[in-house]
């Protein structure tokens, strides 16, 4: 069914509007022709008896409303699968970028992608060493995950994103594979994680999809899902590990910002539309463990939220959908501190079922409840001895502020390809916390009192001090 | 099979369609050559708008829409416990074994079995009068749970036959009946209810028995009732779906069913694998046996998650009428308002507040009232608690949901942010939160669990609000200018929210039996009158704030409750140490005096 129709009623933004077309489909592909013969991807967004209305993902420009024709393909978008993308560089919209030609063979697939059935997940339990202790102690990353990384510009998401990747004990593995989908990346981050995604030899494992910054904005909307359905065929037709870094959402959500206002939709919190939540959820959601099947899907989205606003729509739609966040830190940052890991209103919803006796160690839980909590404290004392002096304060909150400045210069900060062993990171804790009053260590049990905490390390004599 | 209209254009999941003038409203219908199931939501003339729950993508303009004849409705009957279903009610167990991992569309498949077998017990005999709501069979459903087969609400009459006892399948007819007009009227064993309406019942009773939780803060300080309502609203990982989860596992409910709606596929996920194996705490059998779960996830279309709410309630209010007391938590109803948002906003409905539709109110409260302790209309009691969750963007609870929500419940779970980031969870805030119930389900209490439930709770709270007002100047000047008595409320009140209201849901503190948490706060408040008394006989607080006991104190919820007397020898050190710590005083202070 591929009928060819000359000449649209108007263009307007990135849309071409034709009349009623019989049999046109909702969501179909369509190929838009220019009248020099060049050619260009569009997809149906609605359809009526009167008025068809095709977005083209390339843009409008230089299309005439009399030498356009559009060419209905009867699909909706797709993509050409097989084992051979590996190691290869596509553009935001599927087109080969190197010299490889195009993926024969395999299979083709509509990037939308079925919701998995939830009885059709195995939950996610399998530890994934990072080698970075904040995140193995505090926000264990778990195979299967979303977690993605809440940044600000100019902070180094880059750079963490590219150690979890490489240092992830699932690297080894030879079933292990990155997708890399850049959403309006400069061309400096692209070449950045290419360059370090394949030292080392990894490069063979590496599939990237990018759409830069200077690339049309409506393209944006494809890139994640191609990225998406490419990560699914590895992991579930070919039992592969598979990590997708997915950068930048918010360029991705002002894609579709756009896209919503150009249709005149009506639209909800800072103009984004009312359905970026259930948007979002269709690219976050498409990760996870099959019951019936080998391989996984991680996702690690990375954003940077507008003016560090954590409760910007685009970070806040995200953290509801998502399984935790690791949010970055400028004031780590400023001092310097790498990776500037904010753990406080960091989280990993999954790292419960998949820390302690027979995955990480026995002691992790109860351990990392407590470093929460101490730090947590850590921050109202700096506050207090803002206002009366570091010198008034008590022996327990002297003894807080000593922990803060360890734990962040000690157990925060590492080098950016320093790999630390899950036990190392573990031990670093409980030394941390000897040095506190057990007063303060509420979120131990007793018997980890008596296990970890050695008598007599300065935390007797401090009176209990009564704080939240 | 009836008329068949045409598609006149497609927008995400609405549709319009013409040749509908023989429709009716809230019409079911199946739309386009892949026959995916929608909604009629508004006739205009010969043209229909239809809501789809199924993703549309690929619909074209010309196809048909065939109506079923029917409103959206749900299968009732055995089968339903232990089962998962989508927003419309379609077996996601059955979907997988049919069609694999991934959800596909146009599927048709029965709600319910209409083959399992079950064994029947027949209530009744040949020439019974029965009528509507009244158990005619029963049906050992799961080993926890009876199933009782009722009359249709609305059938009565005379049992003409009805299933010997025995193994029958669950398409067959348990009763046949002669009505007053000398109709025959049937009792099926699976029976179908449309599920935008809410079930009859005979009268509504005041909720005055609590629906113990397990959970200290919840039972302890702000409790809901047997047949009340409760909206937990909360940022985004305060712990609103951990605390369902809990309230799931270990209320004491006959009847757990659990939305999932617009929320995340593994934490169904996580309820179908863990609830198998986790045991009831009272009956020791496992929980799933008792459990309905309704999974529409955050990537499933937006109408069938609208849909959902309502599949969960008329589940709920089945299991009701056969007398039972129904727990129902849906995860999150914030993605229910956001689907009727973004319906509304497709047929361009002129929005009221922040997008949402004018109406939002009104179908706030008709949800919340289906929920409530009644007798039924076979005479017994039967009750719905429901536990809202609320997803309040930005975490800011004045927005339109959380505060029309806030209109129909009466039990106010707050979650706050400052909390969860210091890993304090349940984040649940003490000054933030409300229990209108508290008077209600007091008299059960203090027969119950402890005569002096009320004035601990009292108590509790007073000492935390107070604590509220002095942290605020701890944060201005340090602790160490403040009297003795104030670091006292400071001190227990942090006992109280270290050793008392927080509670791990992951570790062997998930459940707490109702006794053993007054037991605790008992202990805490007793220890505060005591050394206040103390205090203000001129005793100073560092030895009593040194004492190895309070360590004791602030862990002894690790303790189980099987050993109560554990919990008797602390309190029995604690006064005794204290004693002491009063007659070193004395003496000293005797010394001292004979020095001077
Ligand atoms: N009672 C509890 N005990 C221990 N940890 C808890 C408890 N409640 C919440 N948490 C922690 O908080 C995390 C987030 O909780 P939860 O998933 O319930 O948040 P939520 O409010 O449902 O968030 P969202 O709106 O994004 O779904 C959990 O993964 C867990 O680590
Ligand atoms: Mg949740």
């Amino acid at each position: 069914m591929s009928t060819e129709y000359v000449g649209v009623n108007s263009i307007s933004g990135p849309f071409l509007m034709l009349g009623g077309i019989p049999h046109a489909g909702y969501d179909e592909i369509v190929e838009v022709r220019s009248q020099d013969g060049t050619s260009r991807t569009g997809r149906v967004v609605l359809v009526s008896e009167k008025a068809t209305l095709v977005q083209v993902f390339a843009g409008t420009e230089g299309l005439s409303p009399a030498g356009t024709s559009v060419r209905f393909t009867g699909r909706e978008l797709e993509i050409a699968l097989s084992p051979a993308m590996l190691g290869r560089t596509f553009s935001g919209l599927g087109e080969p970028l190197d010299d490889c030609g195009p993926v024969l063979g395999g299979v083709r697939r509509p990037v939308g992608g079925a919701a998995i059935n939830p009885m059709g997940r195995e939950y996610p339990r399998d530890f994934i060493s990072t080698g970075v202790s904040s995140i193995d102690v505090l926000l264990t990353l778990i195979r299967g995950q979303k977690l993605p990384i809440f940044s600000g510009n100019g902070l180094p998401h880059n750079a963490l994103a590219v150690q979890i990747a490489t240092q992830s004990k699932l690297a080894g593995a030879e079933n292990f594979a990155v997708v890399f989908a850049g959403i309006g990346i400069k061309h400096d981050d692209a070449a950045y994680f290419r360059d370090r995604l394949t030292a080392g030899g990894h490069g063979g494992n590496l599939v990237l999809f990018l759409n830069l910054a200077d690339d049309p904005p409506v393209e944006r909307i494809a890139t994640p899902r191609l990225a998406l359905t490419t990560a699914e065929y590895l992991a579930f037709d070919l039992g592969m590990h598979v990590l997708v870094i997915m950068t930048d959402m918010t360029s991705y959500c002002e894609a579709l910002r756009e896209l919503s206002v150009a249709k005149g939709e009506v639209p909800s919190r800072k103009g984004y539309p009312s359905y970026l939540y259930s948007d979002l959820a269709s690219l976050y959601e498409r990760a996870g463990v099959l019951r019936n099947g080998r391989g996984s899907v991680t996702q690690i989205p990375i954003l940077t939220m507008p003016n560090d606003d954590i409760t910007h729509p685009i970070p806040d739609l995200t953290g509801f959908i998502t399984e935790g966040q690791i949010v970055l830190s400028r004031d780590l940052e400023a001092r310097r501190i790498y990776p500037p890991v904010e753990i406080l209103p960091s989280l990993s919803r999954l790292m419960k079922d998949g820390i302690g006796k027979g995955y990480t160690r026995d002691d992790h839980p109860n351990l990392a409840g407590q470093l929460f909590a101490s730090y947590s404290r850590v921050h109202e004392v700096r506050a207090l001895a803002s206002v009366v002096g570091a010198d008034e304060l008590g022996k327990a909150d002297q003894a807080s502020l000593a922990f803060g400045d360890a734990f962040e210069r000690g157990f925060l900060s590492q080098g950016a390809a320093e790999n630390r062993e899950i036990g190392q990171s573990l031990d670093m804790g409980w030394e941390l916390l000897s040095k506190l009053p057990v007063q303060e260590l509420s979120h131990l049990s007793m018997e980890d009192l008596e296990r970890f905490i050695k008598k007599g390390s300065g935390a007797d004599d401090a009176g209990a001090q009564a704080r939240p | 099979m009836r008329a068949a209209g045409r598609i006149v254009s497609v927008n995400g999941p609405v549709l319009r369609a013409s040749g509908m003038r023989e429709f009716s409203m809230r019409e079911m219908v199946h739309a386009g050559k892949l026959s995916l199931l929608g909604e009629i939501i508004r006739l205009d003339g010969d043209e229909a708008v239809i809501q789809v729950f199924e993703e549309t993508a690929g619909l074209r303009t010309g196809e048909p829409v065939v109506g079923a004849g029917a409103p959206l409705s749900m299968s009732l009957g055995p089968g339903l416990l232990g089962s998962i279903f989508d927003g419309i009610g379609r077996p996601l167990r059955k979907l997988l074994e049919k069609e694999g991992s991934f959800v596909s569309r146009g599927v048709n498949i029965p709600q319910l079995d209409p083959d399992a077998s079950w064994d029947v017990t027949p209530l009744g005999k040949v020439g019974d009068v029965v009528t509507g709501g009244t158990p005619i069979a029963t049906v050992r459903e799961t080993s926890l749970v009876e199933h009782r087969i009722l009359t249709p609400p609305g059938v009565e009459g005379e049992i003409l036959s009805i299933l010997p006892a025995g193994f029958h399948r669950g398409s067959e007819t348990v009763a046949r009946l002669r009505d007053g007009r000398g109709r025959e009227r049937v009792v099926p064993m699976i029976s179908s209810w449309p599920v935008r309406t809410a079930r009859p019942v005979a009268e509504r009773l005041l909720p005055d028995e609590p629906l113990l939780t397990g959970q200290r803060v919840i039972d302890g300080l702000f409790p809901l009732s047997k047949g009340g309502v409760s909206a937990i609203p909360g940022g985004f990982g305060t712990g609103k779906t951990v605390t369902q989860h809990q309230l799931a596992k270990w209320s004491d409910a006959h009847i757990v069913v659990y939305i999932g709606c617009g929320e995340r596929g593994n934490e169904m996920t996580q309820v179908l694998e863990e609830f198998p194996v986790l045991e009831d705490p009272r009956s020791g059998k496992p929980l799933m046996e008792r459990t309905v779960l309704i999974a529409n996830t955050s990537n499933m279309p937006v109408a069938a998650r609208e849909a959902s709410i309502y599949t969960g309630i008329t589940i709920a209010e089945y299991y009701r009428d056969m007398g039972y007391d129904v727990a129902l938590m849906a995860d999150s109803t914030s993605r229910w308002a956001e689907a009727l948002r973004e319906i509304s906003g497709r047929l361009g409905e002129i929005p009221a507040e922040e997008g949402f539709p004018a109406y939002l109110p009104t179908r706030i409260a008709e949800f919340y009232e289906r929920a409530g302790k009644v007798t039924t209309l076979g005479g017994t009691r039967g009750s719905i608690s429901i536990i809202g969750a609320v997803s309040p963007p930005g975490g800011d609870f004045t927005e339109p949901v959380t505060r029309h929500t806030k209109r129909f419940i009466r039990c106010f779970w707050a979650l706050d942010q400052q909390l969860a980031r210091s890993r304090h969870f349940p984040a649940i805030s003490w000054t933030d939160s409300y229990s209108e119930y508290g008077d209600e389900v007091k008299t059960w209490y203090e027969a119950n669990v402890d005569a002096a439930w009320t004035s601990l709770r009292d108590r509790a709270r007073a000492l935390l609000a107070e604590d509220d007002s002095i942290q605020q100047i701890i944060r201005l000047v340090g602790e160490d200018v403040l009297p003795d008595d104030q670091k006292l409320t400071a001190l227990t009140a942090s006992l109280l929210k270290n050793g008392y209201l927080q509670q791990g849901a992951f570790g062997p503190d998930s459940y707490c039996p109702p006794r053993k948490g007054i037991a605790i706060l008992d202990i805490m408040i007793g220890f505060h009158e005591r050394a206040k008394g103390m205090i203000a006989r001129g005793c100073p607080l560092s030895p009593l704030r040194k004492m190895d006991e309070l360590v004791e104190l602030a862990h002894l919820r690790e303790l189980p409750w099987d050993k109560p007397e554990a919990f008797d020898d602390l309190k029995r050190r604690l006064v005794k140490r204290m004693m002491e710590i009063d007659r070193e005083r004395l003496a000293t202070r005797a010394t001292g005096s004979v020095r001077l």
